[in-house]
C-alpha cells in the first residue's frame, strides 16, 4: 500500500510530501504519523510540501489537523516550502491554518523547530525552579 | 429597387469638384478651432477620400460597402478614425466627417437629377445609405481605437503598479500605489509570494501609502495576502498607514490584531531588520579618527 515516508531525526519526525496528495494517503498519514510520535516521543514535526502543486479544502484542512493532533501529543509542527499558488489557494479557501508554524524551507524549518523546542525546556526549567 | 444602374458613379465622376468644395465648406462649418495646417490637411484627406469613393462606386456600384472593392475606402476610414481618436477629437466631430458629405451630394443630385423625380428620390436614398453604412464604420472604428487604447493603457497599468523590490538580504518591500480591486490585488500577491520563494525572504513589507481608499474589500485583499505569505513561511507586515486610513479601517470594524502594521516604511523596515539580528548605528569615531 502506497505510504508516505517518515523518518525519525533525533527529537523530530521529518515528512516530505513528493507525491500528489489524495484524501486516503492523507488519512494514512495521519495515522502513521500520530502512532510515529507516540512511538518515539517526538518533540517536532517538520512536513516538506514543496513539492505539492495542487491542494484542495479537504487536504488544507488535513494539514490542520495533523498539527492540532500533533500538539496534543506534545509536538510543535513546522510547514516549509509552500508553494506561492498553494498558499493563495488556500487562503482563497479561507483554510489560513492559525495554529500551524511555517518556513521557507527546510533548514529554516529546522531552526524555528530548534527554536521553539529551545524555549520551551527553557521554560519547563525556569518553572521548575519556583 | 437595385434594378436600374445606380446614376451615383455618373454623379461622383462629373460633378466630383463642386461635391469637394461644398464638403471642405461644411466641414469648415462644423467644427471650430482648426489651424490653417489643419484645414490643409482636411482638405487633402477630404479629396483622397473622395477619390477613393469614386473609384468604388464606379467599379462596384453602391452596394454592399463591406465588399472587396471597398478596401480602399475602409482602409482610409479606419486610419483616418484611429489618427482623430488619437489626437483627441470628439466622435462627433469625427462621424461628421462622413455625414457633412451628405449636403453636397445631394445637392449634386438634385441639380443632375432635377427633373426627374423618381430618379432623384432613388438616388437620393442610396447615397443616404451608402454614407450612413460609411459613417456607423468610422464611428466603429473610432471606438475601436479607443478601446484598445484604453485596454493597453490597463495591462502598462497593471504592469507599473506592482514592483516587488528587495530592501535588504530577506527584506522585501512591495509599495502600492492606486486603487486595489480584485485583479490587481491577484496580481500583486502572485508577485509577492513568488518574490519571496525567489529570493527567500522571511520579511515582507506592504506599503500601502499611495492606495487613497481602503475599504473592508481591500482591507479583506490585505489579509489574504498577508496569510498567504505566512503560509509560505514569511512574515508580512503592512506599513504607511495615514491617520485617515487609521480611522477608516477601525470605523469599518476591521480586525487587522493578527498583521503587524506600522506607520511607516522606515518603522517597518527597522523592525525587520532588528528580527533577523541587523542593528544599525551612527558611526562615532570618524572624527577622532580624522584627528588621529
Amino acid at each position: 500500500m502506497e505510504r508516505i515516508p517518515i523518518l525519525k531525526m533525533g527529537d523530530y519526525l521529518l515528512i516530505t510530501i513528493q507525491v500528489d496528495m489524495h484524501d486516503k494517503l492523507a488519512l494514512t498519514l495521519q495515522n502513521d504519523l500520530t502512532e510515529q510520535i507516540v512511538r518515539h516521543k517526538s518533540k517536532g514535526i517538520l512536513i516538506d510540501i514543496s513539492a505539492l502543486e495542487i491542494v484542495d479544502s479537504f487536504i488544507g484542512r488535513m494539514l490542520g489537523i495533523i498539527a492540532s493532533m500533533s500538539r496534543l501529543l506534545d509536538a510543535e509542527t513546522v510547514v516549509v516550502g509552500m508553494q506561492p499558488a498553494v498558499a493563495i489557494t488556500l487562503v482563497e479557501l479561507g483554510l489560513s491554518m492559525k495554529g500551524i508554524r511555517t518556513a521557507l524551507n527546510v533548514e529554516k524549518g529546522m531552526a524555528v523547530l530548534r527554536a521553539t523546542l529551545g524555549e520551551q525546556e527553557y521554560d519547563g526549567d525556569s518553572s521548575s525552579q519556583f | 429597387m437595385t434594378s436600374s444602374p445606380s446614376r451615383l458613379a455618373e454623379i461622383f465622376d462629373h460633378r466630383e469638384h463642386d461635391i469637394a468644395a461644398a464638403w471642405l465648406e461644411r466641414q469648415a462649418a462644423g467644427m471650430k478651432r482648426l489651424s490653417p495646417a489643419e484645414q490643409h490637411e482636411a482638405a487633402r484627406q477630404s479629396r483622397e477620400f473622395l477619390a477613393a469613393i469614386k473609384n468604388a462606386v464606379q467599379r462596384n456600384g453602391v452596394d454592399n460597402t463591406a465588399g472587396p472593392s471597398w478596401v480602399e475606402v475602409r482602409d482610409f476610414l479606419t486610419n483616418f478614425s484611429a489618427a482623430r481618436a488619437k489626437a483627441g477629437f470628439t466622435p462627433t466631430e469625427t462621424a461628421s466627417f462622413i455625414f457633412s458629405l451628405k449636403q453636397p451630394v445631394f445637392e449634386a443630385l438634385r441639380q443632375t437629377l432635377g427633373n426627374d423625380a423618381e430618379a432623384l428620390a432613388l438616388e437620393t436614398w442610396r447615397a443616404t445609405e451608402l454614407l450612413d453604412s460609411l459613417g456607423l464604420f468610422t464611428a466603429e472604428a473610432y471606438q475601436k481605437t479607443r478601446e484598445d487604447m484604453i485596454s493597453r493603457q490597463q495591462e502598462e497599468l497593471l504592469e507599473l503598479s506592482t514592483p516587488v523590490v528587495q530592501l535588504w538580504d530577506g527584506v522585501l518591500a512591495l509599495p502600492l500605489i492606486g486603487t486595489l480591486d480584485s485583479s490587481r490585488t491577484q496580481v500583486v500577491m502572485q508577485n509577492l509570494l513568488e518574490a519571496i520563494v525567489k529570493t527567500r525572504s522571511d520579511f515582507a513589507i506592504i506599503d500601502i501609502t499611495g492606495v487613497p481608499v481602503v475599504d473592508t474589500l481591500v482591507a479583506q485583499h490585505l489579509l489574504k495576502t498577508v496569510a498567504a505569505a505566512r503560509l509560505m513561511g514569511a512574515e508580512c507586515m503592512i506599513s504607511g498607514i495615514r491617520p485617515q486610513i487609521a480611522q477608516t479601517i477601525i470605523h469599518l470594524g476591521v480586525d487587522l490584531a493578527g498583521v503587524v502594521t506600522k506607520a511607516t516604511l522606515a518603522d517597518a523596515f527597522a523592525i525587520a531588520l532588528r528580527r533577523i539580528g541587523y542593528s544599525v548605528v551612527r558611526e562615532q569615531k570618524t572624527k577622532t579618527a580624522a584627528e588621529k
